[in-house]
């Protein structure tokens, strides 16, 4: 069991629930490490390979053979054929190399921990949704909700991305090198978001926390949504990220804007680190 | 949810009854009620192509009032009576469905007028009226619709299509979409998604003398595009007004004779995928139905909020 401390907004009475069983406390306890883990996560070999004709099979099937092909320890997986599918790749809890040759439909490589996958097309609607942890490279363009409430990990887009890329993230790091649609960033509590291009209307709407940063043109600012100063530090974050996200494109680091939170979120604010990962 | 699908080629006929039965099928799971389909074929002899109703499908999963069929044959020679009384020449009469027609006539009148006539027999509603359009919607998936009005081999130039979930209205076909846009001959209507000032607009256009035959909101899409058309707004423009007077949130496409048009609300929160090449151009609202007619790896893309696109056949 454990207690919440005292502080500001405990005394407006709020937050004055105590946490107990699997509080974020015992969770972020490093000694109890060995109690936390995924039942379908594999140990892979990397230099073990093979391939999935996705032509004739229903996503539900491609999906369980990958898991099939990781519990016989394959770390390298070729996804042939995926001719759009929905929800392709998704609750990869291990670390995998996934290499998809052509486009995926919606709901891609969603709920994943850990993988790193290279998609040579495009993706529909909400790739990697929830992502925690784990890199996703994409050639092409992506739909809409690109990295929506994702937690962790490097999400990246090498062409253009829909409307509300970012909704809800909570983490992790999105790059885009193109442009981006209406609403990014719309909700986002933490992590950051890198577009090299130009973006739609009402960029980073209800942000809570969390930076987004534009290369180009900004059609208009969402509600809560402020310019920040670009440091010297983000400079350099921003070189290291887009290096190795492996865009390649020529930027002009001086030039890019920063949006950060205008609106101070009392609830949110006054809470201990550990805590705002509870509120989240 | 509903799927939207269209596809257009630049300067050739081809067998788009069957491309587009391939990409609505591939929606099924996006809206299982209905059917539709507007296809832009070669026409005949340029006379009008009239398609039209006199009853409902009443199998099983409809919402529509069972009728005895016997009463379709009464309302058919009302029709024929009051296509007569137009001033129009009836040259070819199809029975398709024991509810629905196919009829080729020549009138050169105003088209209202002649659309009044026909509608005034009891239940009895136009699909479509046009000299290449040809409106075809009705219960059950792409392939029951297309294999019921033997579309697979319908040629032409470009088409339009919806499959159907029920949402805010019933499942009938006066429900389904395409929706002609009465009284324009040649242009139809499908949309994905909700209008929230459906009953505003509707009255008002009413008012205007525009007719509506059904409570479902897409209907008020090609109702609204009617009435700009009318008062002689051309149609990418009558589009781009449509984004600011029509509230809620959408992705439509329109089709006339020679061309097809795609229009996105100011917050895309409806899907679009779009591909487009020198030869042709393919957009649906997810790419597994552009993938049915090109398998091979395209680059598509999402239009944005806001956008209003029109192409030429």
């Amino acid at each position: 069991m454990a207690s919440i401390k005292k502080h500001k907004s405990t005394e407006m009475g709020l937050h004055d629930e105590v946490l107990t069983g699997r509080t974020q406390q015992v969770f972020f306890n490093p000694e109890e490490g060995e109690n936390f883990f995924y039942h379908d996560a594999h140990k892979v070999d990397f230099n073990k390979r093979t391939e999935i004709d996705a032509n004739n099979l229903e996503c539900i099937d491609i999906n369980r053979k990958i898991n099939e092909l990781m519990a016989k320890g394959y770390g390298t997986i070729v996804i042939k054929n995926p001719g759009s599918k929905h929800s392709i790749g998704v609750g990869i809890l291990n670390k995998l190399n996934l290499i998809i040759e052509g486009s995926l439909g919606y709901f891609g490589i969603g709920s994943v921990d850990g993988p790193v996958v290279r998609i040579s097309g495009r993706v529909g609607w909400s790739c990697a949704e929830n992502m925690m942890a784990g890199k996703v490279v994409v050639e092409k363009n992506a739909g809409s909700c690109f990295g929506a409430a994702i937690r962790g990990g490097d999400l990246i887009c090498k062409g253009s991305v829909g409307a509300r890329s970012g909704i809800d993230m909570k983490g992790g790091t999105i790059i885009v090198g193109g442009d981006a649609g209406a609403f990014t960033g719309f909700m986002m509590q933490r992590g950051r978001i890198v577009i090299l291009g130009d973006v739609g209307p009402n960029l980073g709407d209800s942000l809570y926390d969390g930076t987004i940063f534009v290369g180009g043109s900004i059609k208009s600012l969402g509600a809560d949504a402020v310019e920040a100063e670009l440091t010297d530090l983000d400079i350099a974050w921003l070189k290291r990220k887009i290096k190795v996200s492996e865009i390649d494109k020529k930027i002009d680091y001086k030039k890019i804007t920063k949006i950060v939170s205008g609106k101070k979120l009392w609830n949110y604010d006054n809470l201990e680190p550990t805590e705002r990962k509870g509120a989240i | 949810m509903c799927g939207i699908a269209g596809i257009i080629h630049k300067g050739k006929s081809t067998n788009v009854g069957g491309e587009m039965q391939k990409m609505l099928q591939s929606l099924k799971h996006r809206g299982p009620d209905s059917t539709g389909y507007a296809l832009y074929g070669e026409g005949e002899s340029n006379n009008y192509i009239l398609r039209f109703k006199v009853g409902e499908n009443v199998k099983e999963g409809s919402s529509a009032v069972m009728e005895d069929e016997s009463i379709y044959k009464d309302r058919v020679g009302q029709v024929n009576e009051k296509i007569s009384i137009s001033g129009a020449e009836l040259h070819k009469e199809e029975q398709i469905t024991p509810y629905s027609y196919r009829y080729v006539i020549s009138y050169d009148g105003d088209l209202l007028d002649l659309a009044k006539q026909i509608e005034s027999v009891e239940m009895t509603e136009i699909l479509s009226l046009g000299k290449s359009l040809e409106l075809i919607k009705d219960i059950g998936d792409a392939s029951v619709v297309a294999d019921q009005y033997e579309l697979g081999d319908f040629a032409g130039t470009h088409g339009i299509g919806h499959t159907r979930m029920a949402t805010e209205s019933g499942v009938d076909i006066r429900s389904a979409h395409p929706y002609w846009a009465y009284p324009f001959s040649d242009v139809s209507v499908v949309h994905n998604g909700q209008l929230t000032n459906y009953w505003n607009n509707r009255r008002a256009l009413e008012k205007k003398g525009m007719r509506f035959m059904s409570t479902c909101d897409s209907e008020l899409i090609a109702v609204y595009l009617a009435d700009k058309i009318r008062n002689g707004i051309d149609l990418e423009e009558a589009m781009r007004g449509s984004l600011d007077d029509l509230d809620g949130v959408f992705t439509y496409l329109v089709a006339t004779k020679d061309k097809l048009g795609m229009a996105k609300d100011h917050m895309a929160a409806k899907p679009m995928v779009l591909y487009e090449s020198d030869d042709l151009v393919a957009l649906a609202s997810e790419e597994v139905a552009i993938r049915t007619v090109l398998p091979e790896e395209i680059d598509t893309y999402d239009p944005y909020e806001g956008e209003v696109k029109v192409w030429q056949a």
